[in-house]
């Protein structure tokens, strides 16, 4: 793992209220960079408000943060340059093609022309979906459109990729494929900021954190979890934590 | 700015994919106002008539011929008494029947002078009193000129009182003249309307499904998280939808100039700038509605429904504002496509200058101004 030390996200006493609920409650932890980051938490835990406010989609209610080195208060515009952006609804454009998808998000993220049709070269390449270059994106298989999706939030080497959901509703095999894509992106040099259902997906993390009724409960490796509250499986883990909690979904 | 065309870009990537629907956008306007322009017309025209005469006169007979001689008017039969004129259009032989009285022609000449009663089938009010008008023109005209001129004639050969009875010195003569549209066109009123209906339902319908789709697939997130400014994803959704609007407009103009052969009395420049002006504003009524609505059934409803009938009821396309109850005739005044039709009319049919409209055009000009205000700041609540 490559310069272990930088934090490419810190945040303070993160707090997000929508009137007398508390969606986030007082959160801190940092992102390393080049670390893969799982964000869990069950459904209501704030996952997606707390994500909304790192990318710079709504303020806190109070607290602080850095996102790639940006203020989350005063320079959203310059967090949401610098990181990319997968949502768990697929959203490429089913009625343009491959190219025409890609060409788009560059353009939008202001890569140069020429950069960008290196890039766009070299990550259809990586996926083998050179020859579907000019395919409308409606035509590919779900598992190759959500690899797509993946290289698309990636186009712009952002220092960041927020990965929300990213593999629901593909099998496994098609999971193991799309999590061997985050690997080499992280070789690359990107930190990723994964939210999942799927615990064992979890385990494919450096690091995760368990957020319970807009708290994190816990936040550390895998398997430093599973030794501390003595249980096999991350899944165990998140039951024992779950347990406590008191929001209904 | 890059990345602004990036987005238009592919906002007319998505329109030119979309074959049907671009074919449908630039048919159906020439569809409509040719079919409005021929087709459909309230004008009347091929009316059967008939007449009820107990005798042979050939005033009647002469009368019967000038009124079949017009477009208007079709010659169906003659009939002896009331019943059998009854039957007549009870069975649709006939839609107006004249009745004349027994001796006609003798009462004609006589002190109390002649009747004749148009008798018209009312079940379409609008044709039955236009047909019943025509009519009542045709008889007072052939009476005027050719009794006249036969009774002065008479009158000068033998001093007779006849002439004095159906032809009173000084008479009061109604002069008629239709001005601006003096062939009553019907596509002369409807031309102006249809361009209403058309380009708001271009400008509201295509601008509003198009952002809601993109709410509806989850791509809107995507966007928001990307560095594009919401207004600049909102105007590069509208961008194509005005080209396009533009494109409708002056293929409109055309096909009005020289299909329908409707003169433009009035300034082009100002014709096309008014109507600019209305694009902007449904564009702005497509883009308050995407921001208030999550689906693209609702979008399609609201503008489809909730926004072409009022524009098709109360824009004086079909009725006239004037006659209806205060309170829908202030609820008129609301409607853009109202003072739309009302400045092309006067531009296009009447070609009065542009002070003329500049009521209209403040009005419009205000009324986009309120609408995209509202629609900036519900979309910007949208996002929080």
């Amino acid at each position: 793992m490559m310069g272990g030390e930088v934090n490419v996200i810190e945040v303070q006493h993160l707090v997000k209220r929508f009137g007398e609920f508390t969606a986030v409650d007082d959160i801190s932890f940092e992102v390393r960079k080049g670390e893969i980051f799982g964000f869990l938490g069950a459904n209501g835990a704030g996952k997606t408000t707390a994500m909304k406010m790192l990318t710079g989609l709504s303020f806190p209610t109070s607290g602080e943060g850095h996102v790639a080195g940006f203020d989350i208060w005063k320079e959203s515009e310059q967090i949401k340059k610098h990181i990319g952006y997968m949502s768990q609804k697929f959203s490429l454009y089913g009625d343009l093609t491959v190219s025409d998808n890609m060409e788009l998000f560059a353009g939008i993220y202001g890569v140069p022309r020429h950069e960008a049709a290196h890039r766009i070269t070299e990550l259809l390449d990586r996926l083998s979906l050179s020859r579907e270059r000019n395919a409308l994106v409606k035509d590919l298989p779900q598992g190759w459109k959500q690899k797509l999706a993946f290289s698309v939030s990636i186009i712009h080497s952002p220092g960041i990729v927020f990965l929300d959901e990213p593999t629901g509703g593909v099998d496994p095999a098609a999971r193991r494929q799309f999590w061997e894509l985050i690997y080499e992106a992280v070789d690359e040099g990107i930190t990723a900021f994964v939210t999942t259902h799927y615990m064992d997906e979890a385990e494919y993390c450096n690091r995760i954190s368990m957020m319970v009724d807009g708290r994190i409960d816990a936040l550390d490796s895998p398997a430093a979890l599973k030794t501390r509250y003595g249980a096999s499986s991350i899944a165990e883990v998140f039951d024992i934590l779950a347990r406590g909690a008191k929001r209904a979904e | 700015m890059k990345e602004f065309f990036a987005f238009v870009r592919k906002e007319f990537l998505h329109i030119f994919r979309d074959r049907r629907t671009l074919l449908v956008l630039i048919g159906l306007p020439a569809v409509l106002i040719v079919l409005f322009g021929f087709a459909i017309s309230t004008e009347i025209r091929n009316v059967n008539i008939g007449y009820m005469s107990p005798d042979d006169d050939v005033h009647i007979d002469r009368l019967m011929d000038k009124i079949c001689r017009s477009d208007y008017f079709t010659y169906s039969g003659r009939y002896l008494s009331e019943r059998e004129a009854d039957d007549a259009m009870r069975r649709g032989e006939a839609d107006v029947v004249l009745m004349f009285g027994d001796d006609f022609m003798s009462r004609l000449y006589s002190s109390e002078g002649a009747e004749v009663s148009v008798v018209a089938d009312a079940v379409n009010p609008n044709n039955a009193s236009m047909e019943v008008m025509y009519l009542t023109g045709i008889i007072t005209d052939y009476f005027r000129e050719d009794i006249m001129m036969a009774a002065s004639l008479q009158a000068m050969q033998d001093q007779s009182p006849v002439s004095a009875a159906i032809a009173p010195a000084g008479s009061l003569t109604p002069n008629l003249r239709m001005l601006y549209n003096p062939q009553l066109k019907s596509s002369y009123n409807f031309v102006p309307g249809i361009m209403g209906l058309i380009l708001m339902l271009i400008c509201s319908l295509m601008t509003s499904v198009s952002i809601v789709r993109e709410k509806e697939t989850g791509s809107m997130e995507v966007l928001l998280v990307s560095p594009v400014k919401p207004i600049n994803i909102i105007v590069a959704k509208m961008l194509p939808y005005f080209v396009i609007s533009c494109a409708v407009l002056i293929n409109i103009l055309l096909l009005t100039v020289f299909v329908l052969k409707v003169p433009v009395a009035g300034s082009f420049f100002w014709m096309i700038l008014v109507s600019v002006i209305y694009i902007i504003l449904s564009l702005g009524i497509g883009m308050l509605v995407s921001s208030l609505v999550r689906t693209q059934i609702i979008a399609t409803l609201i503008c489809g429904m909730i926004f072409l009938v009022p524009v098709m009821m109360f824009s004086g396309m079909l009725y006239p504002i004037e006659s209806m109850p205060v309170a829908l005739q202030w609820f008129a005044q609301t409607i853009p496509a109202k003072w739309f039709i009302e400045a092309m009319r006067k531009i296009m049919i009447e070609g009065v200058p542009v002070q003329y409209v500049a009521k209209e055009i403040l009005v419009m000009t205000g009324m986009a101004v309120v609408i995209f205000a509202a629609a900036v700041v519900k979309f910007n609540d949208k996002l929080d």
